[in-house]
């Protein structure tokens, strides 16, 4: 028993977390500028935070991750980080001439009070960015939020540094996917193409985090947003920020800045929301849905309805990220399956009120924030036992002692593949979730089934 | 054979330049020990990361990261090192410090917390990590713990880790003054005269009980391997052992030579991973108590029947695996000696080598051991290896989780010398596992489409 150590009462915590459902900024802010074209992401703090995330994203994708790092040592610390980055920014334009460096801060650098603006300012006054280089920052303190608001400030942070509007406006939509994964990024731009839809998406870690085995080690592979179309973004159409989290502040930094006017709808996971998706990208667009892409939906619809005894009455444990988890519950809901206990350590009042909004007067536990973490979950599962756990790779502890199967999704995935390949958006993303589930059902039926019941067909 | 391309063709940083060398063309020396460039993409990691990888198998110890939470989650449960004992280090703690705290400080929040989770799972001893912000908000750890150590009648010890305080070299320093402070605090009287402590040694897959077993069979009792498999208790009484034996020379080091100061002990350097050092680590503990010539006689009849045994077995990999080309980066040099040594027994030409954090004499080392064109790099990059690896067209890459997708993506074999391990590699069980894996991963034959160009 892993965690032994886990008591079933539910206690008073006073500060304190065990077993995080969460992570901190930077590694979201580092996710997020892998996604555009030649960026090399950069760190401005000690070493260690730069190898803990590449180490972190590299398990999740097995792919190769780069990043750079300011290296603070003692005295960087004490005088200020500003002489690190500089070095830095010339270093790695000499080196490894990424067209982009996204710098993020850390805890360390934030604290010590180190201002990037005006230290890119100063590199640019000096000349150590060469023509037609960009150097983009984001503030990304540790101490704030977590993994997906460092994500969603990187996204900003390129949004707002980069967007222009020239006055002649493009027949684009821009999309904000949120911390989804390459596969999903690749699925919305399937979709966007199946609709007749130009968009730019932003980020876009497509192709550079599901990249093909080709003989050769590339640091910059051909995916990630073009940084001309990052620019572009001021004179598209409209923006869809998808996961009011991970997408709103980008999609309204552009509204602010260049006027493109911009609504956020959740996360396009599963048939209710993929529907609003596809509903907003007709409208938003003027398009008319495709057979293709309705046909995808009934064959989702299909499975819905031939499986649907196995789903029905299912309790469901779930925690990861408020996006996610807003448009898995709704799923789940529609499923009839019972959303039971819910917890992410992203901090967040709307969150529980949205929650509410979608599982209305059902019973369920649901926290947020300080203290909202795997530990706590697993108290509660082991005070209401549940069918199903849905979450990262680090539920395989409580997957294993309570003997619950899991269902991986979100961030980060260490122990299986396919979140690179097989998107989780859309509605054939839905259709492939809910192959999982019922493959995790059915095997479980069929190992526990006494020899009389055990059925040939289901 | 080997074609050697100069490596000032590639794009190196000016400042790089003497950290990387050639055998025979370049001077011996590397200018090592440096911090790293700012702007590199290093390999390295921070103080914070050297503490905790070393103090982490401490099972029954409760360890508690003082920072934001990104410390504690990226260092749950990821290093391979198995134990029988509690698991409570298996947890991840943290105070997950927020704005409020850094603003404020964050010394009561520390407190509570410890008499919280003290009293809750009753651990034998408990580590205070220190992570960048507690170094520059300020936070009076010592006296924290000093007061809750007080209270609570447990060691209650703080590990000053601030990533930004070095590498990852001086968190293993961190780490050994933070282990120093429990050895001398238990009951040695029912200690053997033959005795030893392990040093360094992790127990990675369970590596540690391997090699415990080898010294117990000689009749030499093993008092703690620090850290992997020990719990406190065994590490509170390691000064009543009357020899150190550091293996992983980069980390423990400093914990041998403190004891050596203060309890006398005197310590050898030694390396579990393969044939011949594993033997001569046992050999040298037998010679350190020759007056016992039982001991020695054991130790003869062990290594002789482990070492036939071995041999046989690694016989079936070794025509497969001639003149095949490797290229080795790993954390600390003294490992890359063993696996220099180990790939040679196996037939293989070690064609790169380099570690994240070796000393001018570890360089030299390699150096000698190493053959004629063979690159030797000093805390390297992504860019350098695989430009390395492609000049030197390498069939095996052995390094840590950053390098293997990178050598995968171009299509050369890869073994995990690190963290993830998944099967003991040390003893000479170890090296029959090591000489499969490296088989099984240079012989698939899924190498035949994914080649290197």
């Amino acid at each position: 028993m892993l965690l032994r150590h886990t008591p079933k009462e539910v206690m008073e915590r006073e500060a304190l977390t065990i077993n995080p459902a969460k992570t901190c900024q930077p590694i979201g802010a580092m996710y997020a500028a892998l996604g555009v074209h030649k960026c090399l992401p950069h760190s401005h703090g000690s070493q260690g935070c730069c190898a803990y995330h590449r180490s972190a994203l590299t398990r999740h994708y097995k792919e190769p991750v780069m990043a750079a790092t300011s290296s603070f040592t003692e005295g960087a610390s004490v005088f200020g980080g500003q002489a690190n980055l500089l070095q830095a920014i010339s270093n790695i334009f000499q080196i490894y001439d990424p067209d982009v460096i996204a710098a993020h801060t850390t805890c360390l650098s934030e604290t010590i009070g180190d201002d990037l603006p005006q230290i890119v300012a100063k590199a640019d006054a000096e000349g150590k960015i060469p023509p037609g280089k960009i150097v983009v920052h984001a503030s990304t303190p540790s101490y704030v939020g977590s993994h997906v608001i460092g994500f969603s400030n990187m996204v900003t942070s390129f949004v707002k540094q980069l967007a222009e509007t020239t006055g002649i406006s493009e027949e684009k939509i821009n999309i904000i996917p949120g911390w989804v994964e390459p596969s999903d990024m690749a699925e919305i731009k399937r979709i966007c193409a199946e609709m007749g839809i130009k968009i730019t998406l932003l980020p876009d870690t497509d192709g550079v985090l599901n990249t093909p085995q080709t003989g050769k080690y590339e640091m910059y592979p051909t995916g990630g947003t073009k940084v001309r179309d990052i620019i572009g973004m001021g004179d598209n159409q409209f923006t869809i920020g998808l996961g009011k989290v991970a997408s709103m502040p980008a999609a309204r930094a552009l509204d602010a800045k260049c006027k493109v006017p911009c609504d956020t709808i959740n996360l396009p996971i599963g048939l209710r929301a993929t529907d609003e998706f596809i509903d907003k990208l007709r409208t938003v667009a003027g398009v008319t849905v495709p057979e293709s892409i309705q046909t995808e939906r009934g064959q989702l619809l299909d499975v819905m309805t031939d499986m649907s005894q196995y789903f029905y009455g299912k309790k469901v444990a779930m925690f990861g990220d408020p996006d996610h988890l807003l448009s898995l519950a709704q799923f789940f809901d529609d499923l009839g399956m019972q959303v039971k206990h819910v917890v992410t350590g992203t901090p967040g009042k709307k969150f529980e009120k949205r929650m509410q909004d979608i599982l209305g007067d059902k019973e369920y536990n649901l926290k947020s924030g300080a203290n909202a973490d795997m530990f706590l979950l697993h108290q509660w599962i082991k005070n209401e036992p549940v069918d199903l756990l849905v979450g990262n790779t680090y539920g395989k502890y409580m997957s294993r002692d309570e003997d619950i199967p899991l269902l991986r999704v979100g961030f980060p995935i260490y122990d299986r593949v396919g979140h690179q390949y097989f998107p989780t958006i859309g509605y054939r993303g839905a259709l492939r979730m809910l192959e999982k589930i019922l493959d995790i059902f059915m095997s479980r039926q069929d190992r526990d089934a006494k020899e009389e019941s055990f059925e040939l067909v289901m | 054979m080997d074609t050697y391309a100069p490596h000032t063709e590639l794009k190196i940083l000016k400042d790089r330049e003497k950290q990387i060398a050639t055998k025979g063309k370049d001077s011996a020396l590397l200018d090592c020990d440096r911090k790293s460039l700012a702007g590199s993409v290093s390999q390295r990691a921070c103080v914070f990361c050297g503490s905790r990888v070393v103090l982490y198998p401490v099972s029954d110890a409760l360890h508690l990261v003082h920072g934001p939470i990104g410390c504690a989650a990226y260092t749950w449960d990821i290093r391979g090192s198995v134990s029988t004992a509690s698991e409570l280090n298996r947890k991840s703690f943290s105070t997950d410090l927020r704005e409020m705290d850094v603003i404020y400080g964050g010394e009561r929040k520390l407190e509570n917390v410890l008499y919280e989770l003290i009293d809750k799972y009753k651990p034998s001893a408990a580590f205070i990590y220190s992570t960048c912000i507690v170094g520059i908000i300020g936070d009076d750890v010592d006296s924290v713990t000093k007061k809750v150590a007080q209270k609570t009648g447990i060691p209650v010890i703080p590990v000053h880790s601030e990533g930004f305080k070095g590498t990852k070299k001086d968190g293993y320093q961190a780490a050994c003054s933070a282990l120093f402070k429990l050895i001398g605090t238990g009951d040695t009287s029912k200690i053997n005269k033959y005795s030893i402590n392990i040093l360094g040694e992790f127990n990675l897959a369970g590596e540690a009980w391997i090699i415990k077993d080898y010294y117990e069979r000689m009749g030499v009792e093993v008092v703690a391997t620090i850290t992997g498999g020990s719990t406190v208790e065994d590490i509170k009484k390691a000064h009543g052992a009357s020899l150190n034996v550091v293996q992983c020379s980069g980390s423990m080091t400093g914990l041998a030579k403190m004891m050596e100061e203060k309890y006398g002990i005197p310590y050898i350097r030694v390396s579990y991973f393969g044939i011949e050092d594993m033997s001569k680590a046992l050999y040298d503990v037998a010679e350190h108590f020759k007056e016992n010539n039982d001991i020695l006689k054991r130790t003869g009849e062990l290594v002789a029947s482990e070492v036939k045994d071995s041999y046989a077995k690694i016989q079936r990999y070794k025509k497969d695996l001639k003149g095949k080309k490797a290229a080795i980066y790993v954390g600390g040099a003294f490992k890359a000696f063993s696996l220099v040594k180990a790939l040679k027994y196996l037939g293989m030409d070690v064609s790169l080598v380099g570690s994240q954090t070796g000393n001018k004499e570890d360089y030299k080392i390699l150096n000698e051991m190493t053959d004629p064109g063979t690159v030797i790099v000093d805390d390297s990059n992504p860019i350098e290896l695989s430009k390395f690896m492609i000049e030197k067209g390498v069939d095996l890459f052995i390094g840590g989780v950053k390098e293997r997708p990178m050598a995968y993506k171009m299509g050369v074999a890869f073994c995990d010398h690190n963290h993830e391990r998944k099967t003991p590699l040390a003893g000479y069980i170890g090296m029959v596992n090591f000489a499969e894996e490296v088989h099984s991963s240079v012989m698939s034959p899924i190498w035949q489409f994914a080649k290197q160009k």
